[in-house]
């Protein structure tokens, strides 16, 4: 069976005995625990997935066959299912986001003096376990944006294009305002020229009121120009409500609009009095109103770890994890590619983008298509992060197939044929990358 | 720019060009600067921010972000260590972890040197198709041993004990720690073994001798390795052990009661960093050598 070894003479015989006697000493501790502890629970496994939940555990599983039960389980329990469409969803995205992302910051890198720091920064994640990695984005991505710093940014991001509205409960004093939060209010009543218009509202909360908001006061009518006030239209006591009255204070920051046949026309923002003018105005017809915009209510918050966004957001956090690791990777193979053709294909006039589309990329291809393999084969295995992240009650949602070959074992449902018939399917699934493996080495040999 | 280079003496035009070169290419370069700035920071805040966050007492936490810590120092207390480290498991759980990863570290070093080294330089029928089944157990998922060995740890009463964790770590850090040394010591100059063979050396006595300080820079880099991904382990502990846990099974049973536990998560997830970064930092070249020479894990 055994190919001849390099055809030993005869009278070497003892000789080769010894060798092998030596060779099985050195392999004997290797061989022994890798029988043990990785082929024969290998095969256990295989055979278990055919057993059901009852079966006795010996040496090997015995009673209560069930056949193929287990994988048709697999494929049709709903939270199985839902495991592997997003283990499917992580194999589609993460592997080439992680080996784009690890391309371009190796290329740029290239570019800058400081790149042994920025490497260090962005490589640093790799040493964090992706439990604690886990931990780390669950408090980055908490809802309130005073407490989750990704929904801070994207708060001050969303301020910067619109600010807030100043008042998100408030509802008009009277009946002559008319419209809803979503369309903004009007007066009803059109008005002309040098006319002053009384905007008051009411349920405002006075934690909700700038603190710069001074008593309310009407302004002056002028002619060729439209005033008005928005006021808080309450007073301890009551008051009268379309009346402003002393104790009453002015709305600061508010949008007035000024409309002329369904259009506006002019906008302006309320005084710390409350008071606001359009100048340039002649004739009649107008109308002034208050822009939704002011009862837009504040920013609460993406729900990252909800059940819609929960896998895309523990993806993102992978990245975070990964992308130092294709970085290095693909940078060590970007530094074996030979200056001299670069700079040829710059010489002959060729762009950046043609140079890294044509020459670049096709060069690196063996290198890229390691880190994909191996970011494959990680994804697939994924664990840690997602039990981490995920909260218990969105957990079902972001489950991967290694978390519910888990949790069907041993996170107390304790069904080890189903989770045997689990790691069976993750195990078929990285099969095509071990054929790979083995291929590769046998022409390296 | 225009302007500078008009009142340019033509005589020193060149060292000019050079500079107005060089400008040029700073200002072109720019947005690249800027754009990997923001990566940079980028990449520092979740863990900043779970740092700030440990420093923050429970009641300052609900009411603040983690980053106001910046612009209000005085919110910083080192109480949540204090605690942490005084009054729960952690400490124990940190003495567990680094046990595990000490032993899951060298043990499977040891076994790896021996048979690397007679997969490399011992001739011995059937030596390829062993290796070849080395490598094919490199991508087997250890959920394919979960449960077969969580019966067996139980039968031979390895359940919930250091040995059975770091044995666990040692069977599934083999097979790439062997196609690591294997390739590495196969690389050592064949003189230098032929030399010492037939001065009389025995197998053992090279290997001892010659093999392993010849491989001291592949067996750092895998020392890195093995250590970092027992001490980060999760999963193995979580099934194989109850009692004798590491510190991200202590921070796990936790993690359900997320807001009100913030206390002790923080602290202790930061314990548990320290010392994988430390090793990162201080090991980086070694690091990145193992993760080039096998990216296959």
């Amino acid at each position: 069976m055994e190919p001849p070894v390099a055809a030993a003479p005869p009278s070497g015989e003892p000789g080769v005995l010894r060798r092998n006697a030596v060779a099985l000493g050195f392999l004997a501790p290797a061989a022994i625990l890798l029988l043990v502890m990785i082929v024969y629970p290998t095969i256990y496994t295989i055979i278990r997935s055919f057993f059901g939940k009852n079966a006795h555990e010996g040496f090997l599983p015995h009673g209560s066959w069930v056949g193929i039960d287990n994988y048709k389980a697999l494929f049709t329990t709903n939270i199985l299912v839902t495991a592997i469409k997003n283990s499917a969803i992580w194999i589609a995205v993460a592997p080439a986001a992680v080996t784009a992302i690890g391309l371009i910051f190796a290329v740029l890198t290239e570019r800058i003096r400081w790149a042994v720091a920025f490497k260090t920064v962005v490589f640093m994640p790799m040493a964090i376990s992706l439990f604690a990695t886990g931990v780390i984005w669950h408090l980055m991505y908490i809802k309130d944006p005073g407490q989750g710093a990704v929904n801070a940014g994207v708060g001050a991001v969303k301020a910067w294009f619109s600010s807030p509205g100043a008042l998100s409960n408030a509802a008009p004093s009277t009946a002559v305002l008319t419209g809803s939060p979503q369309t903004g209010y009007v007066l009803h009543k059109p008005i002309a020229a040098g006319s002053t218009a009384l905007m008051g509202l009411t349920a405002i909360p006075p934690t909700d009121l700038s603190s710069a908001a001074k008593q309310a006061v009407v302004p002056q009518a002028k002619s060729g120009s439209i005033t008005g006030v928005v006021w808080r239209d309450f007073k301890p006591g009551g008051g009268v409500p379309g009346k402003v009255e002393q104790g009453e204070l002015g709305i600061p920051g508010v949008h007035v609009k000024l409309i002329q046949n369904g259009k506006t026309v002019q906008s302006a923002t309320t005084g710390d009095d409350g008071s606001f003018t359009f100048d340039n105005v002649s004739g009649s017809g107008y109308n002034t109103g208050i822009a939704a915009s002011t009862f837009a209510a504040p920013f609460g918050g993406i729900s990252w770890l909800g059940p819609k966004l929960i896998t895309p957001a523990i993806i993102l956090a992978y990245i975070w994890v990964w992308a130092g690791f294709a970085m290095v990777v693909i940078g060590a193979g970007l530094a074996a590619i030979s200056r001299e053709v670069l700079e040829a294909a710059r010489t002959d006039g060729a762009s950046e983008w043609q140079v890294f589309r044509r020459i670049t990329v096709p060069m690196l291809a063996p290198v890229l298509s390691v880190v994909f393999i191996t970011m494959l084969i990680n994804v697939l295995k994924v664990f840690d992060i997602v039990i981490s992240i995920a909260p218990g009650s969105t957990q079902s949602d972001a489950a991967v197939i290694a978390v519910q070959m888990w949790r069907q074992s041993f996170g107390g449902v304790n069904d080890f044929g189903l989770g045997s018939a689990i790691a069976v399917f993750l195990f078929v699934l990285v099969v095509p990358v071990l054929l790979l493996n083995v291929r590769r080495f046998r022409r390296e040999v | 720019m225009a302007t500078y280079e008009a009142e340019a003496p033509v005589v020193v035009a060149d060292p000019n060009e050079r500079v107005a070169a060089r400008i040029g290419r700073v200002v072109t370069r720019l947005p690249v600067h800027i754009f990997l700035m923001l990566i940079g920071v980028l990449w520092l805040v979740p863990t900043i921010g779970l740092f700030f966050t440990s420093l923050l007492s429970p009641s300052d936490y609900v009411s603040n972000g983690w980053w106001k810590v910046i612009a209000h120092p005085h919110l910083i207390t080192w109480e949540n260590y204090s605690n942490v480290w005084h009054n729960t498991d952690i400490p124990t759980a940190l003495r567990i972890t680094a046990e595990i990863a000490i032993g899951g570290t060298i043990l499977p070093i040891i076994i790896a040197a021996l048979a690397g080294y007679a997969f490399a330089w011992i001739d011995f029928p059937g030596r390829d198709w062993l290796f070849v089944l080395v490598i094919a157990l490199l991508v087997v998922p250890l959920q394919m041993a979960l449960i077969p060995l969580f019966h067996l740890y139980n039968t031979f009463h390895l359940y919930d004990t250091i040995f059975g964790l770091v044995l666990f770590h040692t069977a599934f850090g083999l097979p790439f720690a062997i196609f690591l040394l294997r390739n590495f010591f196969i690389g050592i100059p064949k003189d230098i073994l032929e030399s010492a063979r037939i001065d009389g050396a025995s197998e053992f006595r090279i290997f001892w001798k010659l093999i392993l300080p010849l491989g001291l820079p592949a067996i750092a880099s895998l020392a890195i390795f093995q250590f970092l991904w027992t001490w980060n382990d999760l999963l193995v502990a979580l099934v194989m052990a109850r009692n004798t846990t590491p510190i991200t099974v202590d921070i796990f049973s936790q993690l359900r009661q997320f807001g009100s536990n913030i206390d002790i998560i923080a602290p202790a997830s930061f314990l548990s960093m320290i010392v994988p970064l430390g090793v990162f930092f201080a090991f980086q070249r070694y690091f990145v050598q193992g993760l080039l020479a096998g990216s296959v894990k």
